[in-house]
């Protein structure tokens, strides 16, 4: 059976609106958007996921916490448990952009990054 | 070692001071300073840990600190100079620059260019004027994201927030990522007033509401916040009587706005436009004052930070322009100085090539009155360029001196003249 689904875009600043007929688990046609919000309209709907933006622990830097990224949208469903992960790791500069605190997270095949150089102090 | 003068000082070193850093500097600039108060560089994009930066200018999705780092980078290799934890306490109209830091002690500055980057402040609560008590736990969604993201502490557990700005909604999902609750978002406007993506992934993926149309009638709580009395609003802002709903919480952020920062910029002389809040620029980024430029949050707030980026780009190109046309113009002309007994010489400069042309004409006055003859001597750096003798010397009578032609060499290679009253 064929079904109307709206959709808002987080891709890009834009936010479009996305009208997506789906049957079932198929998408039949994506109006509006881009490629990439055609894309994005379709693991929205099978395997929703969001990038992931937290801190962890630091050991002798200049603030306490350091800002981490996930290197790829991480699954929606297992965001929580990412955040309860985080919260064990404690990291010690010196620390480059880039640089992977937590390897393969939850088994999801997606690593956990530094988003900043940090030095060591103390 | 810090210099006395530069070709260009930047004033904050967020997204607008670093890009107008590196471009005048790429652009031909030989020394480029930025000022910072911060102990690091970056500005506020430290605290925006949160992914959505860079799409315009790497193509790339980055959090804001990953975005500030490639340009902290690009800074440093480019040579950039740079003065951590110092505020600028004042600007002249002629670009003289006083700071003070802890590290650095009072600094006192010049610049052929400036670029003004101070960003912008967000609203208080003292500029919306929200009726009611007055207890701990009413925050500025930046003032909290700074304490959650750098600093490491929670402002409170249970949360409303004013304002549906993207810090706003932001923040919101950061504190329930955080183990708080957040038990709405209000927005005084019938629509939202930061970007829908955000209240896709911010509110809807964390069932926040959203109550549009919205604003606090009054906070509740004497030493700490205990709840909020939201009202609806008609499309004047006027609460509507009977849809008072009390919402619980320990903490009120608010996000209600944000103001260019240019209390700096009105003491250089530089004019304000009231409806930006910040300076009126040209097409190049240049103020109204000559030599001042301005780029980013600080001229008008901005929703992406490629913009910012983009504007301090050209404001630095524009700024080590000007300093190279400052420079040559240094070039060209000799600072005469008053040495031994001259109170003051005019001219006080004089251009090198005016010696091609003719005789350039000095008229001095003394300081103490000497009553024997006396040589009035013109030197570059302890090499005599010319000397005139006078019976005597009274302050109260000028005394005419003039630097000839066939003096054309030497002044060429001075940096400074001096004229001085010796007895003979």
């Amino acid at each position: 059976m064929k079904e109307q689904v709206k959709i808002l875009c987080i891709t890009c600043p834009k936010g479009c609106s996305l009208e997506v007929t789906r049957d079932g688990e198929t998408i039949v046609e994506v109006k509006s958007g881009c490629k990439r919000g055609h894309e994005y309209a379709e693991r929205e709907l099978t395997d929703p996921r969001r990038m992931v933006a937290s801190t962890v622990r630091v050991k002798h830097g200049p603030h306490p916490l350091l800002p981490v990224y996930t290197a790829a949208p991480f699954p929606k469903g297992k965001i929580n448990l990412l955040m309860q992960a985080l919260r064990e790791i404690e990291v010690t500069p010196p620390i480059t952009m880039g640089m992977v605190v937590v390897e393969n997270a939850l088994d999801s095949g997606i690593d956990i990054l530094a988003s900043r150089d940090m030095k060591r102090i103390g | 070692m810090l210099k006395d003068k530069y070709d260009v000082i930047v004033i904050g070193a967020g997204p607008g001071g670093l890009a107008a850093a590196i471009a005048a500097k790429r652009q031909g600039a030989e020394d480029v300073l930025i000022i910072e108060r911060d102990q690091e560089l970056g500005g506020i994009l430290q605290q925006c840990i949160h992914n959505g930066f860079g799409l315009e200018v790497f193509k790339q999705d980055l959090p804001g600190p990953a975005y500030a780092q490639r340009y902290i980078n690009e800074a440093l290799s480019v040579g950039v100079e740079t003065l951590l934890d110092t505020m600028v306490l004042d600007i002249t109209p002629r670009r003289r620059i006083f700071a003070s830091g802890a590290r650095s002690g009072f600094v006192d500055l010049k610049a052929r260019a400036i670029v003004l980057s101070m960003g912008c402040r967000e609203r208080t609560r003292a500029q919306i004027r929200i009726p009611g008590m007055r207890p701990a736990g009413i925050f500025t969604a930046g003032t909290a994201q700074r304490w959650v993201n750098v600093e490491g502490f929670m402002p409170g557990k249970q949360f409303v927030v004013l304002g549906s700005g993207d810090i706003g909604m932001i923040m919101a999902r950061r504190l329930t990522l955080e183990g708080a609750r957040v038990e709405g978002v209000l927005e005084v406007m019938p629509f939202l007033t930061g970007l829908t993506r955000n209240y896709v992934q911010c509110l809807m993926d964390f069932d926040i509401p959203l109550h549009l149309s919205h604003t606090i009638k009054r906070v509740i709580g004497k030493n700490r916040v205990e709840a909020v009395e939201a009202v609806q609003v008609d499309e004047k802002w006027t609460p509507i009587p009977g849809t008072e709903v009390v919402m619980p919480c320990d903490t009120l952020l608010l996000s209600v706005g944000l103001i260019p920062e240019n209390e700096l910029s009105r003491k250089a002389g530089v004019q304000i436009d009231p409806i930006t809040g910040g300076p009126f620029v040209d097409d190049r980024f240049e103020t109204n004052v000559p030599g001042i430029f301005a780029a980013g949050n600080v001229v008008h707030v901005y929703d992406l930070v490629d913009w910012v980026s983009e504007a301090g780009r050209q404001a630095g190109v524009s700024a080590a322009r000007f300093a190279s046309i400052e420079r040559r113009k240094e070039d060209t002309h000799v600072p005469i100085k008053p040495g031994e007994n001259v109170r003051y010489v005019v001219p006080q400069t004089i251009d090198r090539e005016s010696l091609a042309e003719g005789n350039v004409r000095l008229q001095l006055r003394v300081r103490q009155p000497i009553e024997s003859s006396v040589w009035v001597e013109v030197r570059n750096n302890g090499n005599l360029v010319t000397r005139k003798g006078e019976l005597y010397a009274r302050p109260g009578e000028i005394i005419t001196l003039e630097i000839p032609m066939k003096a054309y060499d030497e002044v060429q290679l001075a940096d400074e003249l001096t004229i001085a009253i010796v007895k003979r």
